[in-house]
């Protein structure tokens, strides 16, 4: 069991007295993460929406790398990560992260070939 | 060969047994094993939702028109209930990690309290959940599907708001009734009739200029294409079938495969959510009768813990996967 807590977060640019106050504290970065994401995605910026960043919105991509941030800190934080010896946290979240990279890349790749073949081949399917 | 002979020194013999390694105890090691392995679960099924979506990119259905209710109250506020209940997972992690603070200072009774309230938030999630498949089953306007399986829907040319099938459609005095297993052969039955037949509401349609015809299509700014009456009314002639609510054969919705996947993937983290629970249950149980505090530590919360972390670690990629993005 990890006894000492490190209680600095955004790299030690914030710092609690108490793990209690960290955990408070990590609830209102969470929180208002989230608030971000539901007021984007209910007013839909039109200038996310009409410009694109290798074949994805603005938006969506603006909503992914607040995901991943959300999943850092409930890692990190709520999971104890950062009190781990790095060994053990580098072997839970590289693997992951390898092998969920390839699976998108190589779905995704493909997804977009059976689009195009859907939409250029002669092939009628919205009918 | 100097480090053959022992020194008493640690640092020589770090994976040989006898001390850990990795400074976690064997069954957080067995949690993080089976965390890991589930991440890939859940990873693989996102990832195929991906796969599904991408290939039908043009057509899928929009999130926000599809999950806009809140229980009790009438009208269209997309997305606040699910935020809503983001919300309550993410507060039910941090009574959670409350708690296995409380634990690592053996504070038996604010452990109690913490479980306690961690277990309420769960079940409110759970209880919402099935809420959220109940209104997702049933449907709100009710749509046409044509020959090849695409959904029809209905907007009011007026206003462009969306158009309930019980708007427009006639009642024509029919003689159709469900078949029952008592009418015919035993092994043939049908599934409940929509309230309403193809030919009343296209007759419905028909008698209506104010309808129009949205299809699955989407356009440039991101949003349904909407035909003209000309070509509304050249469309449906293509319908074939009556769809109201979704279930894993079609749904009203669009894309066949966005209810099947919802279903699936909402599914399967709503079985996490609910074992996370039992499992949350019987921990509360052993803490108020001390098998901890006799114990001597409160590992056992951190274990539990360290689930229900990653079940809401799950939700926070399913929300943004089939609500926000």
């Amino acid at each position: 069991m990890a006894h000492e807590h490190k209680l600095a977060i955004f790299r030690g640019a914030l710092k609690f007295k108490s793990n209690t106050q960290k955990i408070w504290g990590v609830l209102i970065f969470l929180s208002v993460v989230t608030t971000v994401e539901v007021a984007l995605g209910i007013t839909k910026p039109h200038v996310l929406v009409v410009n694109t960043f290798i074949g994805m919105k603005l938006l969506n991509w603006i909503f992914i790398i607040l995901t991943l941030v959300k999943a850092y800190y409930i890692a990190w934080d709520f999971m104890h990560l950062r009190d781990e010896k790095s060994s053990l946290r580098r072997a839970i979240v590289w693997t992951p992260i390898f092998l969920v990279s390839y699976l998108i890349f190589i779905l995704l790749f493909e997804a977009d070939y059976i689009y195009n073949v859907f939409k250029d081949g002669y092939l009628q399917w919205n009918f | 060969m100097d480090t053959t002979i022992s020194t008493g020194a640690e640092e020589e013999s770090v994976w040989g047994g006898g001390n850990r390694p990795l400074g976690a105890s064997y069954g957080k090691l067995m949690m993080w094993f089976f965390i890991v392995s589930d991440a890939l679960t859940f990873s693989g099924f996102l990832a195929s939702y991906g796969f599904s979506r991408f290939k039908f990119i043009e057509t899928w259905p929009i999130a926000d028109e599809v999950f806009t209710h809140v229980p009790f109250v009438h009208g269209n506020f997309p997305m606040y209930y699910v935020a809503f209940m983001t919300f309550i997972l993410i507060m039910s992690s941090v009574t959670m990690v409350l708690a296995v603070d409380a634990g690592h200072r053996m504070m038996k009774n604010r452990v109690i309290l913490y479980m306690f309230l961690t277990i309420i938030g769960g079940a409110i999630f759970v209880g919402s959940q099935a809420w959220e498949w109940a209104t997702f089953i049933k449907g709100d306007y009710g749509a046409l599907e044509t020959k090849g399986g695409r959904i029809l829907q209905f907007v009011k040319a007026d206003t462009g708001d969306r158009a309930a099938l019980a708007d427009f459609a006639e009642v024509i005095p029919t003689e159709r009734e469900t078949l029952g297993r008592s009418d015919g052969f035993w092994f043939s039955s049908e599934s409940s009739l929509p309230t309403y037949s193809l030919e009343e509401v296209k007759q419905g349609f028909l008698a209506n200029p104010n309808i129009l015809i949205r299809t699955e299509t989407l356009n440039e700014e991101g949003e349904k294409t909407l035909l003209t009456r000309e070509e509304s009314l050249a469309k449906i002639k293509d319908a074939t079938l009556v769809v109201e609510g979704a279930n894993l054969i079609r749904n009203e919705y669009g894309s066949r495969l966005f209810a099947d996947f919802f279903f699936f993937i909402t599914g399967f983290h709503g079985f996490h959510v609910f074992s996370g629970v039992v499992i949350n249950v019987i921990i509360f149980f052993n803490i108020i009768l001390g098998t901890y505090e006799r114990r001597g530590h409160y590992e056992m919360v951190e274990k539990v813990g360290l689930y229900w972390h990653f079940v809401d670690l799950v939700w926070v990629f399913v929300f943004t996967f089939f609500y926000l993005v």
